[in-house]
């Protein structure tokens, strides 16, 4: 009888006490989530950068200036090469306008059509229209603690909480000391890994902590993927709400 | 003798109405099923050909491994040397150009935004080149639904089912959007000119033609080209000169290190359409080869029946001393009379219902709308010459094969017995 008693006893405290463990985890992986959030997320942005697109016969350098607010507006324009230039994007919410000049035509693109790769680079417009907090749209968990390139990481797991993401599952290997990602691995719903993303030349930036170089892989396609060069950026800069408007394509 | 045994088989058609309707009805299906599958693998093949394969392709090496993927990063560059070269070594060819590459067609409103929109396949031919006779090839004209064919810059023509899925009819203004070579982004503004109908459910859904000077322009193809197709000019597949042309101009290439090397492919070796006419040929023969064995069957039954029925007949040749070898002689002579008939009949059957199947066909197309592979909207049968003699074979060789396991049982019978056995 007391031997039974004490099993049933430890039983509980084991179930307890994993029950304990896991609620701690989970408490520490959305506060680093959320901390990662604080890095990469802003009220507005100016950015000026250069997409690297790595080809099989040449490489193209593409440079664009940008405009976010929040994380549902974006303006993009495309200042070189020569065939690229004054080509305009626009997101609004869930929608994405190109203006070309060549044709002074303004496509919208949506549903499946965002899943095609922008000017042949391994990013899909999906994948450059997706602003929304980690935090609000994925449930995370840390799933390890490792040397990643010299420095302390977590490896958490991000699962989608909400449906429709482009990426179901993501894996990201975070900098214990400036919460923000040094690595991400990104899953499709099947498990396959759809793309790999190397974040690089973290600097100090107004306060927070920013990767100003990233490299960015389609695992389903051959190469060396596309790296994403930020020139120079500018956060919470004051921009004018015009920019974010459909006639601001034309001008 | 043959005179005398048609009469015989004319005038008691107790012996021969059965036999000769079994054989007809056999031909008969045989006839069509032979014309049916010839019909389906030639248009199989032809349209392959015509659409996607030509008799020979020549691709550079990494764009054939990913050809699905239409990959025009990997095209073949220095596409005028290449061709002058294979117009002089390969001069039973006509060479034409292709690129094949995705992207949307967007139908603006008023003010020049998205009305419509659409993912398609685009198709560059040379069709202001006569000597690439792609117009003729393709039956470009000859399938027009509404409008013409381009003819000057900035025109293009789109499959029926794709304009109406996009709402545009000829003279409409709509854009290209997509990507270079490269991978640079692409808009280009055309004029809609007309509607075409492959045929082909999977070309019927979303293509569009161009032509092929001015898509190498658009995409940043100067002098290149995705895919450069090889034609005979009699425009019958050679499958013995394509692979031994194919294997001379690959000789060239085995040991370059140009990661783009063109390799060239025949059509048996694309879109598993060799793997395809094996398996036709083969059901053929099994077919041909159940169909002898089952009418065998048939017939044997048919021939013990007849065989108990002219027991007293034979009976009364051998007592008359007719030898048991030239009663068995003359009824397998009797089996290939009753053979041949059988055979003309259902040979006759068999071409009518193939003529019917031939200029109308079954319609498949709801059936294969979704096909990702290259194939008619309607199956029809073809005549061809061998239709005429195939059914004589089985339709002749089971009424034989019949009739000698049938008439085994006269070598069985003893002389002896013959008078006992007739109650003489």
């Amino acid at each position: 009888m007391k031997m039974k008693n004490i099993i049933i006893i430890i039983l509980f405290c084991g179930c307890f006490s994993s029950n304990i463990f896991a609620q701690q985890n989970s408490k520490k992986a959305i506060s680093i989530i959320k901390e990662i959030d604080k890095n990469m997320f802003f009220e507005t942005q100016i950015v000026t950068s250069e997409m690297i697109v790595y080809g099989k016969r040449k490489n193209r350098t593409i440079r664009s200036k940008g405009y976010s607010k929040g994380q549902k507006n974006n303006f993009t324009e495309y200042l070189s090469p020569e065939r690229e230039k004054g080509t305009k994007m626009l997101k609004l919410n869930d929608r994405l306008w190109i203006y070309s000049p060549a044709t002074d035509r303004t496509i919208q693109l949506s549903g499946h059509l965002l899943r095609q790769s922008v000017m042949g680079s391994d990013l899909s417009y999906e994948d450059m229209m997706e602003e929304r907090k980690l935090s609000e749209i994925y449930d995370v968990q840390i799933i390890g603690e490792e040397n990643y390139e010299e420095t302390s990481v977590w490896v958490m797991e991000l699962t989608a909480n909400v449906n429709n993401l482009a990426y179901h599952k993501r894996i990201l290997w975070i900098d214990k000391s400036r919460y923000i990602p040094l690595k991400e691995n990104l899953y499709a719903k099947s498990g396959t890994l759809l793309k790999t993303t190397l974040f690089r030349d973290i600097k100090r930036i107004d306060g927070r902590w920013y990767p100003t170089k990233m490299n960015y892989k389609d695992m389903l396609k051959d190469g060396k993927g596309t790296d994403f060069i930020i020139l120079e950026i500018d956060f919470n800069a004051k921009i004018p709400e015009n920019y974010f408007s459909k006639a601001s394509l034309k001008k | 003798m043959i005179k005398f045994i048609f009469k015989g088989i004319v005038r008691d058609s107790s012996k021969s109405l059965i036999p000769i309707l079994v054989i007809t009805v056999g031909v008969m299906i045989t006839v069509i099923m032979s014309g049916f599958l010839n019909g389906i693998i030639s248009d199989i093949v032809s349209q392959n050909a015509k659409l996607d394969t030509g008799h020979v392709k020549i691709m550079t090496k990494p764009y054939a491994d990913n050809k699905d993927q239409l990959p025009n990063d990997l095209a073949l560059l220095n596409l005028k040397n290449l061709t002058d070269s294979l117009k002089h070594e390969f001069p039973d060819l006509i060479w034409t150009p292709r690129i094949k590459f995705g992207g949307i067609i967007d139908v603006p409103d008023d003010n020049g935004n998205t009305k419509t929109q659409g993912p398609g396949i685009g198709l560059a031919l040379a069709l202001n080149d006569i000597d690439s006779r792609e117009i003729e090839r393709l039956q470009l004209t000859k399938s027009l639904q509404t409008g013409n064919l381009p003819k000057n810059k900035g025109e293009i023509l789109l499959s029926d089912d794709y304009a109406k899925k996009l709402k545009v009819k000829p003279g409409d203004e709509i854009t290209y959007f997509g990507s270079t070579m490269e991978g640079s982004m692409v808009f280009h503004s055309f004029k809609m000119t007309g509607t075409v109908r492959f045929g082909s459910p999977m070309m019927d859904r979303s293509t569009f033609i161009i032509d092929i000077k001015e898509t190498q322009q658009m995409l940043d193809m100067n002098d290149g080209t995705g895919e450069l197709l090889g034609y005979f000019k009699n425009n019958i597949y050679n499958d013995e000169r394509a692979s031994e042309i194919a294997k001379k101009f690959n000789s060239k290439y085995i040991k370059s290190n140009d990661q783009y090397a063109p390799i060239m492919v025949t059509l048996k070796e694309q879109n598993d359409l060799g793997s395809t006419l094996d398996i036709a040929e083969s059901f053929l023969g099994a077919f041909i080869f159940v169909f002898i064995l089952s009418m065998s069957l048939v017939l044997w039954n048919t021939g013990l029946i007849g065989g108990l029925r002219r027991y007293n007949e034979f009976g009364i040749r051998l007592a008359l001393g007719e030898s048991k070898r030239n009663v068995f002689s003359l009824m397998l002579l009797e089996a290939s009379i009753i053979g041949v008939i059988g055979s003309i009949f259902g040979t006759i059957l068999g071409i009518l219902m193939c003529y019917y199947l031939q200029e109308v066909g079954i319609d498949i197309s709801k059936d294969v709308e979704n096909a990702s592979i290259i194939m008619p909207s309607i199956m029809r049968a073809h005549i061809t010459n061998d239709l005429y003699f195939i059914g004589f074979i089985p339709g002749l060789f089971s009424m034989l094969l019949g009739a000698a396991l049938a008439g085994r049982g006269i070598f069985k019978r003893e002389t002896a017995r013959l008078f006992k056995e007739l109650e003489v």
